[in-house]
């Protein structure tokens, strides 16, 4: 067995943390199910903390079982919950989770002798020891246990994701459809949310509860600002994954502080670079073609009224029948000079140029007329 | 009364404080379906309260909480910031802010437990809480920000109140509706800080959560609802401080958690009108007035035909007529019997003179509504039927007497059959039998 670096295997247990809950998160933030994706990496501890104490260790595959069945379980709770008609589904989530998880604190306080768990992991999660927790078989050294565990949940994940694609994808986006093609909706959802249990117990212990929700929601966000393709969404959701968890880990060795918590921050900062500068989903983008289509706009209000009121406009009678600012009229008026379609006299008459007409015409917004008068 | 030390007296004070602010305050966050919200808000205070140890150096209640507070608040500008300016969904917004908010809090939480400063421990408190902490200074600054809840919302009481239920009216009335949002939003906050200590920041949405919902199912006015729910709160607050105070290793705020849901269960399944077992019985006695009445209808028919409602009907026609088995038309004979509108007869059934009157009405509701179908709605006869079945349980008297003044008081119905009247004698309605 290679040697890895400590640094090394943390990098690549974050990567494959952060790529498997891009992949399954992608489908919440489309399914407009963010919150059950919190609900969920809260409530799985219960099951965790049970399967701990049932199997008296820390064996895998008994906290994946106890985990995934306490994420179906919620899952199901929630919608017993919306289903009594008595509660809305925020408050079905909002009360069903924090018991759940009240359930799990109890036990760990309980049974903290017993348990190898603590609260603070629960939270943090232990990325930083994971170099350290490695798994023998036949008494040989296999390497890292995270690191195992995380490759083969990234693995059922990409296996899930390529296997049920078409299926993901139209009940993602057309339930009825779906459900006309003969797609069961309800199937998918199970599925997608038992996979979604085991992605969040890989996850919880490397990066903690809380985290895993950074993991599940915020890469996927991000990727949504900049893509209207699933497929390409599913991709850049992984990249700024893995991106946040490099960049964290950095981050938190530089700062000295938890390094699950700089990853979260890493993807917070990655998401508002994106909210912000987006070519087409940025503010900034918005901001700007908006200025742009309002200037626009005004330009051509400006043109059809001086073509109806050929002689009596001013500058002043301009700006006051439109209520525009002295400076954005400054603007307009620059821009339609420039291209010649209206003459400006010195005592601030304004009228409209031959080329100004013929452009009105050419352009034949006369739709624009009624607003005009 | 017992008599309590100190640190469960204070547990006590603060966990009932934080159970009256919290349930009144997630009354409003409940209406506006927004209690994930408090659950946001509360996870990105983490990172104000470190900045504000950060900044002071020291673990004095009030800059911790007004870093708190400063970060709640910048969580919640941050939700609707996305919401507006993006395409992404409130749930997502939530969801991020939540982790993000938390991630950066865990990271200068981490960074403060590293650094070389004295006092430092004890700020992960406010992850799960730890109430045992609390002290009598916490619990005056904690006073004071719930005096300040509480006060705000009884002095615009009405404001937000049609901000709960009708925001558009409010804002035709001329509220700043955006501005109580905001107020409701800081409110919100301020609740949070206030439960910082004894429940922790991942579990405070609980405390707004619960109590509220399981105040709603008790009433459907806003006033009762929020007393309802401060005294849910506070009863579940003081019950965990007291639960956590006698047993080892059990921690407080989980425990108050725990039994708010216990409170919020019981409240889904009993609360008169709305509970789950209450309208499960409503609708079993439904269920079982329309098998009483499709019973005696059917006698009664029985009768017609024979032109004698006292006649027997044996027990084998009477399962025929509606695929009923044995044991089911007995115990529907049976509760016709104790209410002395049948009497049992040689293995059958027969009307006693009451049952024969109350048999007619649904007779009479029946063939008037088939009547009006075909008549007002120009319905086909054959179609009218199955709609009168259900029409016959449900028509009160005072509907069936319009229906016979609208219908010119009728005779027969779309069929020919006689619509009988309660008045008429049983020979004279035997002759006029087709």
């Amino acid at each position: 067995m290679i040697q890895l670096e400590p640094t090394v295997v943390i990098l690549l247990v974050g990567s494959t943390v952060a790529a498997s809950c891009a992949l399954v998160g992608t489908f919440l933030v489309l399914r407009k199910m963010a919150l059950l994706g919190d609900a969920i990496s809260h409530a799985v501890l219960p099951g965790i903390v049970i399967a701990f104490l049932i199997s008296g260790d820390r064996s895998t595959l008994p906290m994946v079982l106890g985990a995934a069945a306490l994420g179906v379980l919620t899952v199901f709770l929630v919608e017993m919950g919306t289903r009594t008609k008595r509660l809305r589904e925020d408050a079905s989530i909002g009360v069903v989770f924090p018991a759940l998880f009240a359930i799990g604190v109890i036990l760990i306080a309980k049974y903290a002798g017993q348990i190898d768990l603590d609260l603070d992991c629960v939270l943090y999660g232990e990325i930083a020891y994971t170099p350290w927790d490695v798994l023998f078989f036949d008494g040989q050294n296999l390497g890292p246990k995270a690191l195992w565990i995380n490759v083969t949940i990234l693995f059922l994940d990409l296996v899930f994701v390529l296997l049920v694609y078409k299926e993901l994808k139209i009940t993602t986006f057309d339930p009825e459809l779906s459900a006309a093609l003969g797609i069961s909706p309800v199937l998918v959802h199970y599925a997608l949310m038992s996979m979604l249990s085991v992605t969040v117990v890989g996850a919880f212990e490397s990066v903690g509860a809380i985290l895993v929700v950074a993991m599940l929601v915020v890469p996927p966000a991000t990727a949504y600002l900049l893509t209207d393709q699933l497929s390409r969404m599913l991709l850049l959701s992984v990249v700024f994954g893995v991106g946040s968890a490099l960049g964290g880990y950095y981050f938190a060795r530089w700062l000295d502080a938890s390094i699950a918590g700089a990853m979260a921050t890493v993807a917070g900062l990655l998401f508002a670079t994106v909210f912000l500068a987006s070519p087409r989903h940025g503010l900034v983008a918005k901001l700007l073609r908006h200025r742009r289509l309002s200037l626009g706009m005004s330009e051509q209000l400006l043109l059809l009224h001086l073509d109806r009121e050929t002689e009596s406009s001013t500058l002043d009678t301009v700006r006051r029948r439109f209520s525009w600012r002295e400076s954005y009229l400054g603007r307009i008026v620059r821009r339609l000079q420039g291209r010649g379609w209206i003459a400006v006299s010195d005592d601030g008459g304004v009228r409209l140029t031959a080329d100004g007409s013929a452009a009105i015409e050419r352009t034949g917004q006369d739709s624009l007329r009624h607003v005009v008068s | 009364m017992l008599e309590l030390d100190f640190t469960t007296r204070n547990v006590l004070l603060g966990a009932s404080l934080l159970g009256v602010v919290g349930g009144v305050m997630g009354c409003y966050a409940f209406l506006r379906r927004q209690s994930l919200l408090g659950d946001a808000l509360a996870h990105a205070a983490l990172p104000g309260v470190c900045l504000g140890f950060l900044l002071t150096s020291s673990k004095e209640p009030l800059p911790l909480f007004v870093g708190a507070l400063a970060a709640g608040l910048a969580g919640a500008l941050a939700i609707l910031a996305i919401v507006r300016w993006s395409r992404l969904k409130e749930d997502t917004a939530i969801g991020m802010v939540l982790s993000v908010f938390f991630g950066v809090g865990i990271v200068l939480l981490t960074h403060i437990q590293k650094l070389p400063l004295g006092n430092q421990s004890g700020l992960d408190k406010f992850l799960f809480g730890q109430a045992a902490t609390l002290m009598p200074r916490d619990l005056e600054v904690m006073s004071l920000l719930a005096a300040f809840v509480l006060g705000t919302v009884a002095l615009f009481y009405k404001e937000l109140k049609i901000l709960c239920f009708d925001r558009d009216y409010g804002a035709s009335l001329g509220f700043p509706m955006r501005w109580l949002e905001i107020l409701l939003t800081l409110l919100l906050v301020t609740v949070v800080v206030v439960g910082l200590q004894t429940v922790g920041v991942i579990l405070i949405v609980a405390t707004l959560v619960m109590p509220a919902a399981a105040a709603r199912q008790w009433t459907s006015r806003l006033g009762p609802m929020l007393f309802l729910a401060a005294v849910f709160g506070a009863a579940s607050g003081a019950g965990g401080a007291l639960l956590s105070a006698r047993i080892a290793q059990l921690p407080t705020g989980p425990v108050i958690v725990l039994l708010a849901s216990a409170v919020l269960v019981v409240s889904l399944l009993v609360a008169p009108g709305r509970g789950i077992v209450w309208s499960w019985l409503q609708h079993r006695s439904l269920v079982r007035r329309i098998l009483r009445e499709n019973l005696l209808r059917d006698l009664w028919k029985v009768g017609e035909a024979s032109r004698d409602w006292s006649v027997r009907v044996p027990w084998a026609e009477l399962q025929g007529m509606r695929g009923l088995s044995a044991r089911e038309a007995r115990r529907v004979g049976a509760w016709l019997y104790r209410d002395a509108l049948v009497e049992p007869r040689e293995e059958g059934l027969r009307l006693t003179s009451g049952g024969e009157l109350a048999a007619r009405a649904l007779v009479r509701k029946h063939r008037l509504w088939e009547l009006y179908l075909t008549r007002q709605l120009e319905l086909a006869a054959d179609h009218v039927h199955r709609d009168a079945d259900a029409m016959e349980h449900t028509l009160s008297e005072e509907a069936v007497e319009i229906l016979d003044e609208k219908l010119g008081r009728p005779r027969f119905d779309p069929h020919g059959q006689p619509i009988p009247r309660p008045e008429t004698p049983l020979d004279e309605l035997a002759g006029s039998t087709a």
